[in-house]
């Protein structure tokens, strides 16, 4: 799958897929990499050293912040997917140094599928 | 984007990791808003600068960026602060949020940032010239610079800000364009209007109407720059108005077309249907003005209108910094405090925890504050004139 360059860099791990937009902001605890949002589809579950797949980002804008926390702690997802990456998440992994690729029909990814993200090319793979 | 030879640089890392993001930043930003190239800004003004607005995680990335070497090229001032760096204790800000808030502050002076924290850079030393590119966060400081004095900026993030003022460029979209600069509706003002808060209410009314359209106002006819700054705000807190016109008053007026656009009329009784629904609040615990940050000739109007009177209830003035030392050197504070008030600096309602502070409801005569309080301070509004809010305080 070939997308956009958002922020650069490779990174390989297990999708996990939200079809639902996630506001990093009191949606994400940036000291444990756990999603904390009520009735979010993906409550409880960890996104730390996985490829992060949604649709794109949505609330505050201390969200960037919260991106950049979650890698300074050492519980980043290894990348983020999205269908459109809007400028709060764009902000936040540019800042952190995440890789990051949109324009990704990401009804395609499953989670628990095994991806290879080379955000330089803005390629997805599956493996 | 077509990028020069130094700019190539900042991209390439060649001037550091922290200049490489803050271009990459700009560079992404630029793209998603199809913009061509870069232009040089000739200021700054950072959002983001409140421990209550960024919390740990802001205040992290701050010492990170300052740590890493972070340094301002252009001049670049800060948004207000979550509390009075100098009175915070007697004015019964919480412990634990002062330390943080320090702590930010730091960070952005040892960045080269003017800790000097206004939403109104513009009446103590950031001032742009008319056609001058600058990239300010402040929804407010935007529409005033865009539309009274005819600078070019659009609404920054305070990230995306900081990226400018560190690489001292933003991406050419939006609001440095000419074509995007046209009025989109003329809004006609049959009421008559007199207090700020008169402004405020229209802002609120209009920026509700327009979002994030371009107005152009017929019928102000002698609004000065402080009540200019009251209608702006408004409509950028009930809105998203980042720039609008004045016909007769504000510098680019004259230059476009209103041609074919909807009119909209204003009058008395929109207004007043507007004060009434602004009203959530009866009883006010504390007045708070300077929404935005007070100008030196409205802390001189309240200081005359509070000679000899004994307030009930406090009010609180906000202003900058820079413009509270001159109301101490005229004995505008001291009037204000003999009444039971006090001027407030470097921080303003809508960033501080006022809901924290045991206040429940605050009166205002900002349209701005009264669109804000509900939702941020969990307050209930009174909104009313300056006449008005003066009479419930004694009582």
């Amino acid at each position: 799958m070939k997308g956009r360059t958002i922020s650069p860099g490779t990174a390989e791990g297990e999708a996990i897929v939200s079809k639902e937009p996630i506001g990093f902001y009191g949606g994400i605890d940036a000291k444990t990499g756990r999603v904390i949002e009520k009735g979010h589809p993906l409550e409880g579950q960890s996104v730390t050293g996985k490829i992060l797949v949604f649709p794109c980002g949505k609330g505050s804008t201390v969200g960037s912040y919260v991106i950049y926390g979650l890698k300074k702690n050492g519980v980043a997802p290894a990348a983020i997917v999205n269908k459109e990456t809007e400028t709060i998440v764009a902000t936040g992994v540019i800042l952190a140094g995440i890789p990051c690729v949109d324009g990704i029909d990401i009804d395609q990814i499953r989670s628990g599928e095994r991806l290879r993200v080379k955000a330089d090319e803005g390629l997805v793979e599956k493996i | 984007m077509e990028l020069t030879k130094e700019q190539e640089a900042m991209l390439n890392g060649e001037q550091g990791e922290v200049v490489e993001r803050s271009f990459r930043l700009l560079v992404r930003l630029g793209e998603i808003y199809g913009a061509r190239n870069m232009i040089p800004v000739g200021s700054v003004q950072v959002a983001g600068v409140s421990y209550k607005s960024i919390g740990d995680p802001g205040l992290e990335f701050l010492e990170d960026y300052a740590r890493l070497g972070a340094k301002v090229r252009v001049l670049t001032y800060l948004n207000p602060s979550g509390m009075d760096m100098k009175s915070w204790r007697s004015l019964g800000f919480p412990e634990d949020f002062a330390a943080k808030q320090m702590r930010i502050m730091r960070a952005f002076k040892k960045m080269g940032i003017v800790t000097t924290a206004t939403c109104t850079p513009y009446l103590c030393g950031n001032l742009p010239r008319f056609g001058e590119h600058i990239a300010w966060s402040e929804s407010s400081a935007v529409a005033f610079a865009n539309s009274v004095i005819g600078a070019r900026t659009n609404r920054e993030g305070g990230p995306s800000a900081l990226a400018a003022a560190i690489c001292g460029v933003t991406p050419n979209y939006g609001l440095h364009l000419d074509e995007n600069r046209k009025p989109q509706m003329v809004i006609n003002v049959e009421a008559e209007l007199r207090y700020g808060s008169d402004y405020g209410a229209l802002g609120y009314q209009v920026g509700k109407l327009v979002k994030n359209k371009i107005p152009y106002f017929r019928g102000l006819k002698d609004a000065d720059t402080d009540q200019l700054k009251a209608l702006g705000a408004a409509m950028a807190a009930s809105g998203a108005v980042a720039l609008y016109h004045v016909e007769g008053l504000t510098p680019e007026a004259s230059l476009v077309e209103t041609k074919g656009l909807e009119t909209v009329n204003i009058s008395s009784k929109d207004l007043e249907e507007t004060y009434a629904k602004l009203n959530t609040g009866k009883d006010p615990d504390i007045a708070v003005l300077g929404c935005p940050h007070a100008s030196l000739k409205e802390i001189a109007l309240l200081a005359g209108k509070l000679e000899g009177k004994r307030l009930k209830k406090p009010i609180w003035i906000c202003t900058s910094r820079l413009v509270k030392q001159a109301a101490d050197l005229m004995g505008y504070t001291k009037r204000i405090e003999s009444a039971g008030g006090k001027v407030v600096a470097d921080t303003c309602m809508v960033v501080s925890p006022l809901e924290d502070m045991g206040y429940k409801t605050t009166a205002v005569d900002s349209g701005k504050a009264a669109n804000y309080l509900p939702g941020f301070c969990k307050q209930s509004v009174v909104f009313g004139n300056l006449d008005e809010l003066i009479g419930r305080l004694e009582r």
